[in-house]
């Protein structure tokens, strides 16, 4: 497996350089014309970056997360979500790395193969940051009116943190 | 709407520190925040980099368009504005078959790519479009074959077979796709009536 993941980035290249020998292109013109366009892309993108995890790194030493939970635990119970699972699921939408942290938090708390711990595992692997998708992606591309994303957005991180409870109960 | 979102993280943050005792921590957030920053700037500075150079290589070699047309099916189905946009196409593709694969380094630039390329069909440019809010959604549901870093991190804690979760997780991102792609429908409809079109 571990072989595997190795390969998957050599052998990708080798096709992409491979295939542009075949059609004649300059590769190493290409690649430092590309890297030049990623890193303009990159000082686009910085001001969201500066934003969005100030905000993040506040919230997150704030105690907010343990307040909420608390006050959200009816709401969440009623959806079927244990209080254990709660803060993952708000954590996991709002930091990639805060989610992370938690995920070794909660497994050396709970055990790996106990029903928190792979509920929270099956939350952290199915689903992504979308605060940072939202705010780099947007960002990159200058889009100011984001109209209803959240909602589509926040809906699947609701319901992939409903689904993980259901399929891990289901299945354990 | 990111203006509300974003103001509201911070006031919220200010607010519970001060009820939980906890505002100097978040008086230091502030700047550590910013550290926080620079470092994931450095850290997205050679990623952005290096797969800028790649994708541009992959563009003129002709791969992006082959694993465009290897995923197209999918992609038109999801993407209903593009059907002849396959330049869109390709990008989306491209992310796609890199989320897929596990390379999550690659996911923040051959998105942005993906994005920029989405919004080049979009007729008001700094308005997000339904095919843009589409990329998002399947973003964040997070489509991967093997989830390695949560995998590593059960391996780190003592699970016997640490991928073990691929089927629940494949199941539980599917699931939560579905429901973003239909409340996405549902509210391009709902939105379109109350402000009278796109």
């Amino acid at each position: 497996m571990e072989l595997f993941s190795a390969y998957i980035l050599p052998v990708i290249i080798t096709f992409f350089i491979g295939a542009g020998f075949v059609k004649g292109v300059r590769p190493f013109d290409l690649f430092t014309d590309g890297v030049a366009q990623g890193l303009k892309t990159l000082l686009g993108i910085v001001p969201s970056i500066f934003a969005l995890v100030i905000a993040v790194e506040m919230f997150r030493v704030s105690g907010a997360l343990d307040s909420l939970s608390n006050l959200l635990n009816p709401v969440f119970s009623l959806l079927g979500i244990p209080k254990e699972i709660f803060p993952m699921a708000v954590l996991r939408p709002i930091s990639g790395s805060g989610s992370l942290a938690l995920l070794n938090d909660t497994l050396s708390r709970y055990g790996a193969e106990s029903k928190i711990g792979l509920i929270s595992s099956v939350i952290c692997a199915s689903s992504e940051t979308t605060f940072y998708t939202i705010a780099v992606y947007y960002g990159a591309c200058g889009i100011k009116n984001i109209r209803y994303t959240v909602i589509p957005a926040i809906a699947a991180d609701i319901s992939a943190a409903i689904f993980a409870c259901i399929v891990i109960n289901f299945t354990n | 709407m990111i203006n509300y979102i974003w103001g509201f993280l911070v006031l919220v943050s200010i607010i519970f520190g001060a009820i939980n005792g906890r505002i100097g921590e978040v008086s230091k957030a502030v700047y550590t925040g910013g550290t926080t920053a620079v470092e994931l700037c450095v850290s997205l500075t050679a990623v952005m980099g290096v797969w800028g150079g790649f994708i541009k290589i992959a563009e003129a070699g002709g791969m992006t368009n082959v694993i465009g047309k290897i995923l197209s099916p999918i992609v038109r189905l999801l993407f209903r504005n593009l059907n002849k946009n396959d330049e869109a196409v390709g990008a989306i593709s491209m992310s796609m078959a890199a989320n897929l694969l596990g390379l999550g380094n690659a996911a923040t630039p051959l998105g942005i790519e993906a994005m920029k390329k989405i919004n080049k069909v979009n007729p008001l440019k700094s308005t997000a479009s339904y095919d843009m809010i589409t990329f998002v959604v399947i973003n964040t549901a997070s489509i991967q074959l093997v989830p390695t870093t949560i995998g590593a991190i059960r391996a780190k804690f003592g699970a016997e077979n640490p991928l073990d979760i691929n089927s629940a997780v494949i199941i539980t991102s599917l699931l939560s796709l579905a429901v973003g792609l239909i409340l996405n429908e549902f509210c391009h409809r709902f939105f379109k009536r109350k402000t009278g079109g796109e």
